[in-house]
């Protein structure tokens, strides 16, 4: 099958078939990542901009890096968000940008739908990098790829997702994506930390981390973030890494051949521990690598490249 | 008897010629209506009255429409002083008028607040210069809306407010409330309270459940509301004083409700147009015209809305008609802010509610004109002899599509966009004379 779409916003809108098309195609671009000169002409003559409202060097890093591997002109626009009120320059921002003969925007945005809304006043492509609480579809791809680097097959496997899955869009990405992929998925948290229905999204409930890890074959950490601290969603970050820090104790109740993922950046010693985080388990570098894979994929495919 | 209207004052005289008249509770059938000077002299059919045939009265023909008392909203925010980019006094009545709506209860979150008598008159000397629907302002119950001191609710009373209210920043304090329904007391006015719990709702911009889940949204649970409900109903109680719970939207809600009412509590509701079509899943897309507060519901919530104007647990429709300008219905779902251009759509809604066999045309009508005249005590809302000749005539059966393009409001923000509906007002007329002509 051929690309079709516009843009990338969720991993609800993609078929099984579009996922599969995107992770061949970063299969075959990976080995450019090998190489001495790092670069395929694919995208020469192309414009990418980056457009984060919310800082996150490590996302923005990484599709500057894919593009500029595609031979793509990258542009990086992070508007103050301290100075304006929020939202009110998407849509001006996005038509300057768009004035620039943007190809593809990436776009990174507090507001759930934000990807969505703006599709719907640019020609670009526009691919979400994450929106609200809602969605980050590269992230779950990434996620997909480095699972099926390591287990082969998503069909069949048991996935736990550890942590504020309600505040996370990589949480809800995850949950959707490998769950449409046949995995059985399990979330595990303080109840104030999962969404009203979260079961409906296909997810299994625990909220005892030692009970979600029984057979489990892949273990996704998600970051606290410190914020949530003050909305009596959590009494306090030690009770909470008392609970829900994996240590190399309750790594050892999973299966032997468990792998460890965190979208990063880590708290050690709070979601994670160092020893786990360091250990052969964690597959955290590679999701990393395959980062930059993926999305150049997507770029490649969204450009009309294929 | 057999009078006959002398035409000394000819150009008062007006009758209006083979509709169907549903003035609930008194009329319902095929009948003529005989205004003079504004106001009504008779209905029936055939009149007892004659009228000179000659071009000094005014015949309107309404054959194969219906009749009925002109509209009353208790809810609407016409957004001047303040706002006047959003919708003005003028163009809030032109829509109101468009929509059959000939009295509208003005909420007081205008900038500023109305909380003193200077802007309550402000708001009827518009309304009067505007020449359309009555204006009833609502004041303010606290000073600024802030929750905190009582304003100054006599003078607001004396100026002319028919309720207080502080809906868009509803009362938190519960001590603040049953001081100013106590207060109230002196003065007869109703008082107004949009149930919400803002603690509860922290910054949720849509129903709370599956939707809100799968678009990661901050939601507003079903309990913001409920709590809320539930606190004024005990306060209800223990002042004595009818608490009216503006635009009730979830099951427990109208659960609440009806049992207090079982119970004699003094206690009347009202719902919006929108709570009983449509549900969350008109958010998906992140629609900013669906996005509402309270927000849309479920199905289940939706159904016993209309059990609950069904058995007189709710009292009346109420539009919420909250105009707001493209570029903020633009921003993104979070962003954006509440509300839907109400007063244009609101009739062939409630009509669906008479096409889907929940009500009965005339209890539909009840709802918009009798009950809530009723209930803030407007002189307004009946065709009886001596009344205020406000009418409405619309064509029941004619099919139409809802186009925010056409609406007469300054605003477009309506979710309902491209829907076809039934039921299409033709004349509108305040105190006999023509304001809305669409025949
Ligand atoms: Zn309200």
């Amino acid at each position: 099958m051929g690309w079709k779409r516009k843009d990338l916003l969720t991993i609800a809108e993609l078929s099984i078939e579009e996922i599969e098309l995107i992770l061949t195609t970063a299969e075959s671009l990976k080995e450019v990542g090998g190489r001495d000169i790092k670069k395929v002409p694919a995208l020469r003559g192309k414009t990418v901009v980056n457009l984060f409202f919310e800082p996150s060097t490590r996302t923005r890093t990484s599709f500057e890096l894919a593009a500029k591997r595609l031979s793509a002109d990258v542009i990086n626009f992070s508007p103050s968000t301290s100075s304006v009120v929020k939202g009110e320059t998407l849509l001006d921002t996005a038509r300057n940008i768009e004035s620039m003969q943007a190809d593809i925007i990436v776009l990174r945005h507090s507001s759930p739908g934000a990807a969505e809304h703006l599709s719907r006043f640019v020609q670009s492509s526009v691919i979400n990098a994450g929106d609200g609480w809602h969605e980050h579809p590269t992230q779950a791809l990434l996620d997909v790829y480095t699972i099926k680097e390591k287990k082969k097959e998503i069909q069949g496997l048991t996935i736990v997702i550890v942590g504020d899955v309600a505040h996370s869009r990589v949480a809800r990405s995850n949950i959707v994506a490998l769950t449409k992929l046949g995995a059985e998925v399990r979330v595990v948290a303080p109840p104030t930390m999962l969404p009203l229905y979260v079961e409906r999204l296909g997810a299994k409930v625990y909220y005892q981390f030692e009970d979600a890890l029984n057979g489990v074959d892949v273990i996704m950490m998600l970051r606290l973030q410190r914020e949530r601290l003050g909305q009596a969603l959590l009494p306090s970050i030690r009770e909470y890494a008392k609970l829900f820090c994996l240590t190399s104790e309750r790594l050892r109740l999973a299966k032997p051949d468990t792998i460890v993922m965190h979208p990063g950046p880590l708290n050690r010693g709070i979601e994670i521990s160092p020893a786990v985080a360091d250990s052969p388990a964690a597959v955290i570098l590679d999701q990393v690598t395959n980062g930059v894979s993926v999305r150049m994929a997507l770029m490649y495919l969204l450009s009309g490249a294929a | 008897m057999n009078d006959t209207l002398s035409n000394h004052t000819p150009s008062s005289i007006v009758c209006i010629q083979g509709g169907t008249v549903i003035d609930p509770g008194h009329v319902n059938g095929r009948a003529d209506v005989l205004i003079q000077d504004g106001r009504i002299v008779e209905v029936g059919y055939p009149l007892k009255h004659s009228i000179e045939q000659d071009d000094s009265v005014t015949i309107l023909d309404a054959s194969g429409w219906i009749v009925a008392p002109g509209l009353v909203d208790l809810h609407c925010h016409l957004r001047e002083p303040g706002f006047e980019y959003k919708e003005t006094i003028q163009t809030g009545s032109d829509s109101a008028v468009a929509g059959g709506f000939t009295s509208i209860c003005a909420m007081p979150n205008t900038k500023p607040v109305n909380d003193n008598a200077a802007i309550t008159q402000f708001m009827l000397t518009k309304g009067q210069e505007a020449g359309k629907a009555r204006v009833f302002p609502i004041g303010a119950i606290t000073k600024n809306s802030d929750g905190e001191e009582l304003a100054n609710i006599g003078e607001l009373v004396g100026a002319g407010c028919v309720a207080i209210s502080d809906d868009g920043r509803p009362v938190m304090n519960s001590l603040v409330m049953r001081r100013a329904l106590e207060y109230a007391k002196a003065f007869g006015v109703p008082v107004v309270d949009h149930c919400e719990d803002l603690h509860l709702t922290d910054g949720g911009c849509m129903n709370e459940g599956v939707v809100s889940t799968e678009l990661g949204m901050p939601g507003i649970p079903d309990a913001s509301e409920e709590v809320m409900v539930a606190r004024n109903l005990a306060l209800a109680d223990l002042t004595g004083v009818c608490v009216h719970l503006a635009h009730l939207s979830t099951a427990r809600s109208v659960e609440l409700v009806r049992h207090a009412k079982a119970q004699g509590l003094p206690v009347s509701a009202e719902v919006c147009p929108h709570h009983f079509s449509i549900t969350e899943e008109a958010v998906r897309g992140y629609k900013a015209n669906a996005k509402m507060n309270p927000p849309l519901r479920t199905d289940e919530d939706m159904q016993a809305l209309r059990q609950g104007l069904v058995d007189g647990t709710i009292d009346v429709i109420a539009t919420d008609h909250a105009p707001h300008a493209l570029q903020e219905k633009q921003l993104e779902f979070d962003t954006a802010p509440f509300g839907i251009v109400g007063f244009e759509t609101a009739l062939p809604l409630t009509l669906r509610l008479v096409d889907d066999g929940v009500l009965s045309m005339e209890q539909a009508l009840d709802k918009l004109t009798r009950a809530p005249a009723q209930l803030f005590h407007l002189p307004v809302g009946s065709l009886a002899p001596g009344s205020l000749a406000d009418m409405v005539i619309f064509d029941a059966k004619e099919e139409w599509v809802v186009d925010p393009e056409q609406f007469q409001s300054k605003s477009r923000n309506t979710p309902f966009g491209g829907m076809t509906v039934k039921g299409k007002v033709k004349m509108t007329l305040v105190e006999g004379r023509l304001v809305y002509d669409a025949r």
